[in-house]
């Protein structure tokens, strides 16, 4: 198993957004929680990112058997958990490979492996812009600094294929995305899936769905799963909406 | 309170590591400041009688000058005369050879990372050492004099060539210029001094290291340097001290003069004893540089990384008297705890296209303070004059400040002048994402602030800019949790 939450609680600006979720992604798995605004499905892949602003008030998160909760984020990503952000920020006068190499070799050193040089970086990093159709320039940019909506969410994609993460957190990481740049996206993700790695993929619309394709969706409502199923279950809700999948649910 | 100022803080705390004491006998004058004084360091170190007059002249000038007070910082009133102006290592014999140089001294430069000894010297970088109140070592010397450059100690420069020292000496920064500088003209001790010949490019960095070691003494020393027509030279300034308790004044003058086409870059990394995390104790660093670009075509740049220091309070500024002559000012100042700064330049045109650069960058963390103060006169004969100005600051938590004040003097129409401006906080955003691609907190501020002032630090030499960016990272430890 490797991500199971039970019960999980979170709190934000003494407001209680998640009321107990519970969670079962087994390797290899990709789940869909998808849910209309302020039903707290951004709030859930924040909380096991380890964002400071999220206060866990009960639950537990156990991660390839470890408790997550318990690691700083930092140790969290080295650990392999990776999160691609909605609102990636902006860090001027850091070179985006520079970045991304100090974050590499902080993770191969984790894992007892050697610290890569620039030159052999450079390799590893040459491929997967290739890959995901990205250009060269991307590089030498400061992280995120000028990149249109686009360009930041192909980034994170970037960032993600680098670091090759064990789980990858996907926080609506379509919004902002016109059709071209979500196929890119999607196919970014699509490349990297694998029976070693898994996704937990956030998402409001349907539309994502239809190229990163789930096994299982969950809809969140007011801070709880109100239904689980099969991706057929993301069909559905284009059809119906999030009217009426819970009692209590919004609108 | 935040995570990360709770972490900046706990960087912040990090013990100041060059804050030694050397045991080594010691040759002070006594404490107090009277026309004796002035005598007795001029006898010391054996000066001719012109330069006896110029310091008495303006010791009596000083006398008249109030402190200043119209600076962004505060302090205690500093006792001019529980200080004493003169403190030297006592020397067993003449110095013959860099060997000769008194173990306890030479392993405190060694502790300190800067040899004195050529042979260790992996870089390119002569070396002048001052320390606390006489220059102990300069590295490279007969090899800089096969071509004809001079570099040495300022004693020795009026000793060997005074005919240089009395030309330039106080040309640009003169004894009645403002109160340090006139007590620094008065009671100056030593410094380095510099001549690069015409034509001549200097081969190799110039350096000198100040360490003050001394208690309850000042440093008060004078670096003159002079590019002739076609000359350059690229000049390096580092400083530290031990910690003490009480605060220690250090009030230097650096003159520049670059003739016609002569190219001077001088670039300080300033950690003098910032004082502890309580704000006891620190160097006051009262510092008068200037330079003038004499001739055409000349250029003189400024870099300094300002990191120590209880309060820093200096602007290094260029006279562009040349036509075409060029100015550039990068400055990164960073207060932490109860540091304050209050420091920018002057850019003053006066010949026609001359053109100035400032780009400077402020951090505050802690309760640090830091003000940048800036002028830029264009004269009415600077015809198609430029200047283009940006400074940026950067807060760290919330209980620090950032404040700037630029003044613009415009009297020739056609002059161009830019100002740009931002305010930004350090983000717990922004560490949080770098935490999120497995980027430990610490080493993410780190890459933010250095991201933050890579535009000065590209400036610098290749050797400073590795060690500014280590300095910034010590300077801010624990100023983010």
């Amino acid at each position: 198993m490797l991500l199971e939450v039970k019960n999980l609680k979170v709190r934000v600006e003494d407001k209680e957004i998640l009321k107990g979720i519970d969670l079962t992604v087994k390797s290899g798995q990709v789940h869909a929680i998808m849910g209309p605004n302020g039903s707290g499905k951004s709030t859930f892949a924040r909380a096991l990112s380890g964002h400071p602003g999220y206060e866990i008030t009960d639950g537990q998160v156990l991660y390839n058997g470890r408790d997550l909760l318990d690691m700083d984020p930092d140790e969290r990503a080295r650990e392999g958990v990776f999160m691609a952000f909605q609102y990636p920020v902006e860090i001027p006068g850091v070179n985006n490979a520079y970045f991304l190499k100090a974050a590499l070799n902080a993770k191969r050193k984790h894992q007892g492996l050697d610290e890569l040089d620039a030159m052999d970086f450079m390799k590893v990093v040459k491929e997967k812009l290739k890959v995901l159709h990205i250009d060269d320039s991307m590089l030498q940019r400061s992280v995120n600094e000028g990149f249109s909506g686009g360009e930041k969410k192909r980034n994170e994609i970037f960032h993600m294929a680098v670091l090759e993460p064990v789980l990858a957190l996907l926080d609506e990481t379509d919004s902002g995305l016109d059709i071209d740049a979500l196929r890119v996206v999607s196919e970014g993700v699509n490349a990297m899936r694998s029976p070693e790695r898994s996704f937990v993929v956030v998402t409001h619309y349907q539309r994502l769905l239809n190229y990163i394709v789930p096994d299982f969706v969950h809809v969140l409502s007011e801070g709880r799963i109100v239904r689980s199923g099969g991706k057929e279950l993301a069909l559905e809700l284009e059809e119906k909406g999030y009217v009426g999948q819970a009692v209590g649910a919004r609108k | 309170m935040s995570t990360a100022t709770e972490q900046i803080e706990k960087l912040a705390n990090t013990e100041y590591k060059y804050g030694f004491v050397t045991d080594v006998e010691q040759d002070i004058a006594p404490q107090g400041l009277n026309e004796d004084i002035v005598r007795l360091i001029s006898s010391k170190k054996g000066e001719p009688a012109w330069l006896l007059e110029w310091r008495l002249r303006a010791f009596r000038a000083w006398l008249k000058m109030d402190e200043p007070k119209w600076q962004n910082v505060q302090y205690d009133p500093i006792d001019y005369q529980g200080t004493s102006y003169y403190a030297a290592p006592k020397e067993k014999k003449k110095l013959n050879s860099l060997d000769e140089v008194d173990p306890e001294i030479r392993a405190t430069f060694d502790k300190l990372g800067i040899p004195i000894e050529e042979q260790k010297l992996l870089s390119n970088v002569a070396v002048d050492a001052v320390f606390d109140s006489v220059s102990v070592a300069t590295t490279f010397r007969s090899k800089l004099a096969e071509l004809g450059i001079i570099f040495c100690s300022f004693s020795e420069a009026v000793k060997d060539h005074p005919e240089l020292v009395k030309e330039y000496l106080g040309s640009v920064v003169p004894h009645t210029d403002n109160y340090f500088a006139a007590l620094n003209s008065a009671v100056f001790s030593d410094g380095s001094f510099v001549y690069i010949p015409k034509g001549v490019r200097c081969p190799m960095e110039l350096s000198t290291y100040f360490r003050i070691n001394a208690q309850n003494t000042g440093q008060f020393e004078r670096t003159l340097i002079i590019a002739d027509e076609g000359a350059s030279v690229s000049y390096l300034e580092g400083c530290t001290a031990p910690k003490r308790d009480e605060h220690q004044l250090h009030a230097a003058v650096v003159e520049l003069i670059a003739h016609t086409d002569a190219t001077i870059k001088y670039s300080t990394v300033q950690n003098w004893y910032p004082g502890d995390k309580h704000g006891k104790g620190g160097i006051f660093n009262f510092v008068t540089k200037r330079g003038i670009c004499k001739g055409d075509r000349s250029k003189i740049t400024w870099t300094q990384v300002e990191t120590g220091s209880a309060v820093t309070w200096k602007y290094p500024s260029c006279i562009l008297q040349g036509h075409d002559s060029v100015g550039e000012f990068y400055s990164v100042a960073v207060t932490n705890n109860f540091q304050q700064a209050d420091t920018g330049t002057k850019m003053i045109h006066l010949g026609r296209n001359t053109r100035s650069t400032i780009v400077s960058k402020g951090i505050s963390a802690g309760r640090g303070q830091n003000t940048y103060r800036g002028a830029v006169k264009i004269g009415k004969n600077a015809s198609n004059a430029r200047n283009y100005s940006q400074c940026d600051s950067l807060l760290i938590g919330d209980r620090c400040g950032a404040h700037t004040f630029p003044y613009l003097e415009i009297k020739n129409t056609t002059a161009k002048v830019e100002h740009e401006a931002s305010t930004s906080k350090i983000g717990e955003d922004q560490i949080f994402y770098c935490e999120s691609r497995g980027i430990a907190k610490e080493d993410a501020i780190n890459m933010i602030v250095n991201g933050f002032c890579k535009e000065v630090f590209r400036e610098l030499p290749m050797e400073f800019a590795v060690e500014a960016q280590k300095l910034l990272g010590i300077s801010l430890e624990g100023s983010v949790g």
